[in-house]
């Protein structure tokens, strides 16, 4: 039996899906540890990168955290990150994670409220609007396609990084692939495939879903630059 | 306070032990030369690769999209997943680490080499077609040379990112250093081991990113000569 075949019938077993630890208790780990991840990321990278975006400082910083991460393996910060005060469990691998969706949720807020026009920015001074008035209602709308850029690449890196957890027993989609390594190539070769396809599809469902969202939280006017923007800002992460 | 002082003058594991290290030099130094070689390998293959596929995404205009879509995709793709595909074919070895982590490498080299050709003015285009130049002869004396920067950029980013990602081959049981921390991790949360091959991962990355910075900079001397003037 071909390894294709054999994932057919891995996906096809009902009890793959419903026994505990299968493929349903699987996906809402997944979901929950990577919306956590995502929800502390956000909670960080947003206020500093729209901050440093609104002084005009700090340019260097967000690159270098952007360079930084880049060179951590995801297994190092998950093995690290237990044996510290966070200890075993859920927190320590949300911590991982979250490291990871903070690079593109800053270089994209930084980079948003940084590409506001300034004539838009002089006119608000000119009515008077203070700092913070003007990071509040000028800039924080004007880069809200940023924001939501960013928001698409953070979730999606996380997501598909969460399958990681399975090294350190984290739960999540990886555990099934782990599980069909620890089995053996021949025998859990279907086991394998059938995981890997979950957890690619779904990777490629999030990015799609929230393209979608993407679009619904941009204000009209602005869809037009949404594609440039969202090149800009990708080039803003991988060009760093 | 007595149990304070205990727990941190505790010797049993500590985070960092030249112990450690002098003990277990054979180990480590394998574990480098196995992370190094793997990374060098899927550079260089990934750049082979990927560079004629930027060149054709920057010849003909309607293959751009396909391909860096097609790269995108791959690139979306988890890397325990893309394990989980090539292993039952491939099996357990060298080879499944080596195209996994070059099917991740491909879309960062491809999206630096394509800004990088784009960004070739028009005018010297024009002027080498002016000059007799067909269009191999312009490629490879006028817009690659131009484009160098912007595919020095795409390698240095798939340097360190495949340095970070070889790590994910300890599903596989081939991962470089990642082997040293998994194996830390299992055998009773040995820290010393952990950190030591975290370090080393991160240095390694660091190196080859001054290596490649360096390979640069004696490449495009005109870069430096103009900001040296």
């Amino acid at each position: 039996m071909n390894p294709v075949e054999a994932a057919v019938r891995w996906l096809n077993d009902p009890l793959n899906w419903t026994n505990p630890g299968g493929v349903l208790d699987r996906l809402g780990e997944h979901l929950s540890m990577s919306a956590a991840a995502v929800a502390l990321g956000c909670l960080i990278a947003w206020p500093i990168g729209l901050w440093l975006g609104h002084t005009g400082r700090g340019g260097g910083l967000v690159v270098l955290v952007a360079n930084v991460t880049l060179a951590i393996p995801t297994l190092a910060l998950l093995t690290i990150l237990p044996l510290t005060f966070l200890g075993f469990g859920r927190p320590s691998v949300v911590a991982a994670l979250a490291v990871f969706a903070v690079p593109p949720l800053l270089a994209n807020a930084y980079t948003g409220v940084r590409q506001a026009d300034p004539e838009a920015r002089d006119a608000a001074r000119g009515m008077g609007f203070s700092g913070w008035q003007l990071l509040r209602r000028v800039e924080l709308p004007l880069a809200v396609p940023y924001l939501a850029a960013g928001f698409r690449t953070a979730a999606v890196q996380v997501v598909a990084t969460a399958a990681l957890a399975s090294f350190v027993n984290g739960g999540g989609l990886g555990q099934i692939i782990r599980a069909g390594f620890g089995l053996d190539i021949a025998a859990g070769g279907g086991q394998i495939l059938a995981g890997g396809a979950l957890v690619a599809g779904l990777a490629v469902l999030v990015e799609l879903v929230l393209a979608l969202v993407e679009r619904v939280a941009t204000p009209r006017p602005l869809r037009a630059g949404r594609r440039r923007a969202n090149r800009r800002a990708a080039d803003a992460v991988a060009g760093g | 306070m007595s149990f304070r002082l205990s727990y941190r003058a505790d010797p049993g594991n500590p985070w960092f032990s030249w112990q450690y290290v002098r003990d277990n030099s054979d180990t480590i130094l394998a574990a480098v030369r196995e992370h190094a070689s793997l990374t060098a390998r899927a550079v260089l293959i990934a750049a082979l690769v990927a560079l004629p596929l930027a060149v054709a995404a920057y010849w003909f205009r309607s293959l751009a999209g396909p391909i860096l879509a097609f790269t995108g995709v791959l690139y979306t793709i988890p890397s325990l997943a893309l394990f989980a595909f090539v292993a039952p074919y491939l099996g357990i070895g060298a080879v499944t680490v080596l195209s996994v982590v070059v099917l991740y490498a491909l879309l960062v080299i491809v999206r630096n080499a394509v800004a990088g050709l784009n960004q070739v003015p028009p005018e010297v285009r024009e002027a080498a077609e002016g000059m007799g130049y067909g269009r191999w002869g312009r490629l490879f004396r006028i817009e690659l040379p131009l484009a160098l920067p912007g595919i020095l950029t795409g390698l240095r980013l798939a340097t360190v990112s495949t340095v970070a990602l070889v790590t994910v081959g300890v599903v596989i049981g081939r991962g470089g250093l990642g082997q040293l921390i998994f194996a830390g991790f299992q055998n009773n949360f040995y820290k010393a081991q952990i950190m030591t091959g975290t370090l080393l991962c991160v240095l390694l990355a660091l190196a080859l990113d001054v290596v490649l910075a360096g390979v640069g900079r004696l490449l495009t001397p005109w870069l430096r000569r103009g900001s040296a003037a």
